[in-house]
């Protein structure tokens, strides 16, 4: 254990999170602190900027009992760091890796930098391995392959956190062996309700004890927010490439993640960017996101699935906007079809995964999977078009043609998107290929005539 | 030596005291790890550094060394090949996960041949000799640009590393400096040429839609604007694989770890059909990742840049593949916030402009030094915000490039790629290509284009009409044209990245696609003219094979696609010379 350094009575000013110091001590850059207050109550801090007379001091909790006079600031001497050890799954922590199940401390065997260090492009392997998900609009149209990272585009109200739990208990590798696979879940400024509502789903689904809870509440520090998804990926990493496991990283809520950078990055008197974020936010989420991934030689894989509501249903809002073009991919929410009943609400046109065609085709799901999603991205987009044109001219004005697609529309939706429970990769396909048989064959363009010929011949009409 | 004194630092940027002298754009090294910075202000005796690595650790009071020289790279002929970060340092054989420190890259091993005698008088860019890998093409040994004297040595054929002197120059002052296959290149500076050479011919990019609409010019400059999603990486890497160059420079400039890790892994699988040589072995790889420093963003632009010329220098035609100057454009303002600087639209320093511009005009066609034709093409990917292009870098972008390669967000969601929109995206110089094309096989290549642009510009607005009045409800004519602008689309714009036979399509094929949709449109407009029902083209048989023959003919199989062409020719036939065909009801379909 490194030395410990304390400074006591040399804090000069406090303004939001910044606690400024004398320099009595000589520290480095980054370095975590540790700050005591009156109240006895002990917040982390990092070094964020140091001159001759002055260090800064970024607390990243809660300010608000601290007195210049009373402030203790403890420096480790190095940077944030998680102890971390086996047993961690089916423990809870709070959003700074405290255990708060009233269970004993995690018997800590090495300690881990808590911003990780950036992945070599080199080290990286390509991400390969399909999951199925049991949900349709994923497994067929969107895949989600090991070491991916894709998101829920969701909105206020929309069942993301349904989805979400749906997911974490029936995903599995249907070619694999069922090797470990383990869950860490990241709740930032979570209502109690959705946290309460994970915990149970997944204690029912069975899941809890492979799981990894890192709660941090809505009625929690906004600045500690920012460090909740840092411990759990630093955990999750851990059990990746530490213990060789295969594990699903649940991130939810981004939007309240960026909403914390926001409010830290003003009262910091940063210059704001687009919709007050700061202009680094990009870069930020990257420190998150790319924490995904799968190593050469290492056993393990993470993935991430993470879960942010865009902003009155905004697309084009910085969060949704920065996170698209970081992760890859994205499964975007529709409210209108949760309105119609249709369960996942899937909008399967904005929706994408650019992994799905390393992950599928004849070695990883069947010969002929890419072909039939592509071809049925290429008429639901042609359905959706004929809806405009049909909401306009009424459906009598429609050609023979465009009634047929208008049909294949309906269908895709009510019994393709829609399902009841969990479907298996095969039960996904024949759905596809039955919508299909409804449509003139010569326009299938996307599909070869042997494909025609042997899925589409039977119950033509 | 020149040092300073850290008294400030807060993230990657520092303020120190000096002791001795320090120019500004210096570089310097920062610290016991030695870590990489640039000089970016002077203020009496103190300068601003802006560190290009992980700064946590540093504290005041520690000490900061000069290097007496700009911010410079190390080129050579064993950068093919490899992949290295944005400073141009190799990534290959270190660890797992980055830490901050200085890393040389080993010394590689070639064979080399003179060809040059001592005593000659030599000239920067010169060829002295002639350098062969162990797998590639074989490269020239030439004299650094800078350097002009008279060559006092040089050693005999054999094999040799890529540092250490292999020649003599004595200059006009009297000093000797060593040349060495490798030279050191300050990154900011573009390298010397003779001349730059009007360009009258296209670098066939072998994506239809770019090269029939919107072709880039061989030593141009285009920009790929694009929402998330439509396909940017996927288009930027196809053209990487794809393109008629010699040397392709891919610069991952903040952008997916695992897209870095794709293209590792597919390259060294793909074989150039050009030149049956490996891809990989054409390549050099700059990957500068999103979670990886951002102020080695800012820079690693230009380390790629500086590559490329390197091997223009070479007489070689080399594509650089940015994706994405926006993430370099991010990379500009963070850093600037951090100086306190003034932000000007969108919060980008008021220089994004002048920085993007003296960027994109590196790309040129030249005669080298050596007297040689080289060239660099620029293809820059753009990220604009909510994909709107009205934001500043893709605004100021359009200024400098001649093509501009919008990517629409309607066309990636119902999965037509290449999502390049044909209203939106332009070339400036494409009448400039059609003496290229004649000699190269498509004797019609402007017409057709026209024709093309045309037929899409009228289907745009003939939708809009239809959404209002019903597609029925339009005359024949105009229908006939919704059907062919369609036909366009389907059988000759989009393109399948992942099918084999249509990955890349070389001038011969696009040729006999182009014509044949052509012929196509040509003969239907006739049959409407004749009295048939546009309804029944549109169930002829011939359309499906048409619409298929991208993915279903490959290049060198022309008889192919004259058994379509007969096809065409034969049904068409049979539809227009049988008067009682005409007017009949279509059946239902």
């Amino acid at each position: 254990m490194k030395p410990r350094l304390l400074a006591e009575g040399c804090a000069t000013r406090l303004a939001g999170p910044l606690l400024f110091l004398k320099r009595t001590v000589d520290v480095g850059l980054n370095e975590a602190v540790e700050v005591k207050g009156g109240d006895g109550r002990t917040r982390l801090g990092r070094v964020a900027a140091a001159d001759l007379e002055t260090l800064t001091i970024e607390v990243l909790e809660s300010t608000s009992g601290l007195a210049l006079d009373e402030v203790v600031v403890r420096f480790v001497g190095e940077p944030l760091n998680f102890a971390l050890g086996p047993g961690i799954l089916g423990r809870v922590f709070d959003g700074v890796g405290r255990v708060i199940d009233g269970g004993p401390p995690i018997p800590a065997r090495e300690t881990y930098p808590i911003e990780g260090l950036p992945w070599n492009p080199v080290a990286r392997g390509v991400p390969r391995d399909f999951i199925e998900t049991g949900v349709t609009s994923i497994d067929l149209m969107n895949s989600l392959v090991r070491g991916q990272k894709l998101p829920i585009f969701s909105g206020g109200g929309l069942p993301h956190d349904r989805m979400a739990a749906d997911i974490a208990t029936n995903a599995r590798l249907p070619r694999g062996a069922k090797g470990d696979f383990a869950i860490v879940f990241a709740g930032m400024g979570l209502p109690h309700d959705s946290a309460e509502f994970f915990r149970r789903r997944l204690e029912q689904g069975g899941a809890l004890e492979r799981t990894a809870l890192f709660l941090n509440l809505a009625a929690d520090s906004s600045t500690q927010r920012l460090l909740t998804p840092r411990y759990a990926l630093t955990a999750a990493e851990y059990l990746a490439f530490v213990e060789g496991k295969h594990v699903l990283a649940i991130l939810t809520d981004m939007t309240n993640y960026c909403e914390a950078l926001r409010e830290v990055s003003s009262s910091k008197g940063e210059i704001p960017s687009r919709k007050g974020f700061p202009g680094y936010l990009y870069s930020d989420l990257a420190t998150l996101y790319e924490r995904a991934g799968c190593v050469h030689g290492a056993r393990g894989t993470l993935t991430q699935l993470s879960i942010l509501t865009m902003p009155s249903d905004d697309i084009t809002h910085p969060i949704p906007d920065l996170t698209g073009y970081i992760t890859e991919g994205q499964i975007v929410l529709s409210r209108d079809l949760d309105r119609r009943g249709i369960n996942p609400p899937v909008n399967v046109l904005p929706s994408l995964s650019r992994l799905m065609k390393d992950g599928t085709g004849e070695k990883y799901t069947h010969r002929d999977h890419p072909a039939l999603a592509s071809q049925l991205y290429s008429a639901y987009a042609r359905a959706v078009q004929t809806r405009v044109l049909a909401a306009v001219v009424g459906e009598d004005g429609l050609s023979e043609a465009d009634r047929r697609y208008l049909a294949f529309g309906e269908g895709f939706e009510r019994n393709l998107v829609h399902q009841a429970g969990a479907r298996t990769f095969p039960e996904s396909m024949e759905a596809g290929w039955q919508l299909l048989r409804g449509l003139p064959h010569a326009e299938l363009t996307r599909l070869s005539d042997e494909q025609i010929a042997r899925y589409l011949a039977k119950g033509r009409d | 030596m020149s040092t300073a004194a850290i008294r400030w630092i807060s993230g990657p940027v520092l303020r120190a005291t000096v002791h001795g002298s320090f120019f500004l754009r210096e570089c310097v090294r920062v610290g016991p790890r030695a870590l990489l910075g640039e000089v970016v202000r002077i203020d009496g005796d103190e300068i601003t550094v802006q560190v290009y690595e992980d700064t946590t650790g540093l504290r005041p009071g520690t000490l900061i060394e000069g290097e007496r020289q700009p911010l410079a790279v190390r080129v050579g002929p064993a950068l093919l090949g490899n992949i290295f970060d944005g400073l141009l340092r190799p990534l290959t054989g270190v660890d797992a996960q980055m830490k901050a420190g200085s890393r040389p890259a080993p010394p590689a091993r070639l064979a080399f041949r003179p060809a040059c005698a001592a005593g000659e008088a030599v000239k920067g860019g010169q060829i002295l000799g002639v350098l062969t890998p162990a797998a590639g093409r074989a490269l020239s040994f030439l004299v650094p640009p800078d350097l002009e004297g008279e060559l006092v040595s040089i050693v005999a054929e054999g094999e040799y590393d890529d540092v250490s002197p292999l020649a003599r120059v004595r200059t006009a002052d009297g000093r000797e400096a060593g040349v060495a296959m490798s030279h050191l290149w300050p990154v900011r500076v573009p390298r010397p040429v003779a001349r730059r050479l009007p360009t009258k011919e296209p670098l066939v990019t072998g994506q239809r839609i770019l090269d029939a609409l919107f072709p880039v010019a061989l030593g141009g400059k285009a920009a790929i604007p694009g929402g998330f999603g439509t396909g940017k990486t996927v288009l930027l890497e196809a053209l990487a694989k794809g393109c008629a160059a010699d040397v392709i420079v891919y610069l991952g400039c903040g952008e997916r770890g695992n897209e870095m890790a794709g293209v590792l892994e597919e390259l060294p699988q793909l074989v150039d059909p050009r030149t049956n040589r490996k891809l990989m072995e054409r390549t050099v790889i700059i990957a500068n990742t999103s979670n990886m420093p951002v102020a080695a963003r800012e820079a690693s632009i230009y380390s790629a840049i500086t590559v490329a010329e390197y091997f223009r220098d070479q007489g070689l035609h080399v594509a650089l593949m940015a994706d994405s100057t926006s993430r370099w454009a991010e990379a500009l303002r963070e850093v600037s916030g951090r100086f306190g600087e003034l932000p000007g639209e969108g919060g980008y320093p008021a220089y994004l402009s002048s920085r993007l511009a003296e960027f994109y005009e590196r790309a040129a066609l030249v005669e080298t030094l050596a007297g040689t034709r080289g060239s660099v093409t620029v293809m820059g990917a753009i990220s604009p915000p909510s994909g709107d292009f009205s934001e500043p870098v893709t605004s100021h972008t359009k200024r400098y490039v001649r093509a501009f390669w919008a990517l629409d967000v309607k066309r990636a969601q119902a999965r037509f790629y290449p999502a390049v929109h044909p209203l939106q995206s332009y070339s400036e110089d494409a009448a400039e290509f059609a003496p290229w094309w004649n000699e190269n096989g498509n004797t019609q290549w402007l017409e057709l284009r026209r024709r093309f642009l045309t037929l899409l510009d009228e289907q745009s607005r003939l939708e809009r009409m239809a959404k209002i009045i019903g597609k029925d409800a339009l005359p024949a004519r105009q229908q006939l044209t919704l059907a062919c602008a369609d036909l366009v689309n389907e059988a000759f714009l989009r393109q399948s990245a992942f099918a084999p036979k249509d990955r890349v399509a070389g001038p011969a094929k696009q040729a006999a696609m182009m014509r044949l949709v052509g012929r196509f449109i040509e003969l239907a407009t006739q049959a409407v003219a004749a009295g048939v029902a546009p309804d029944r083209l549109s169930r002829l048989a011939c359309l499906r094979p048409l619409a298929r023959m991208g993915e279903e003919i490959g290049d060198g199989e022309p008889e192919k696609f004259e058994a379509v062409a007969a096809a065409l020719e034969t049904e068409f036939h049979d539809l227009i010379p049988a008067p009682e065909n005409r007017d009949e009801a279509p059946a239902a379909g």
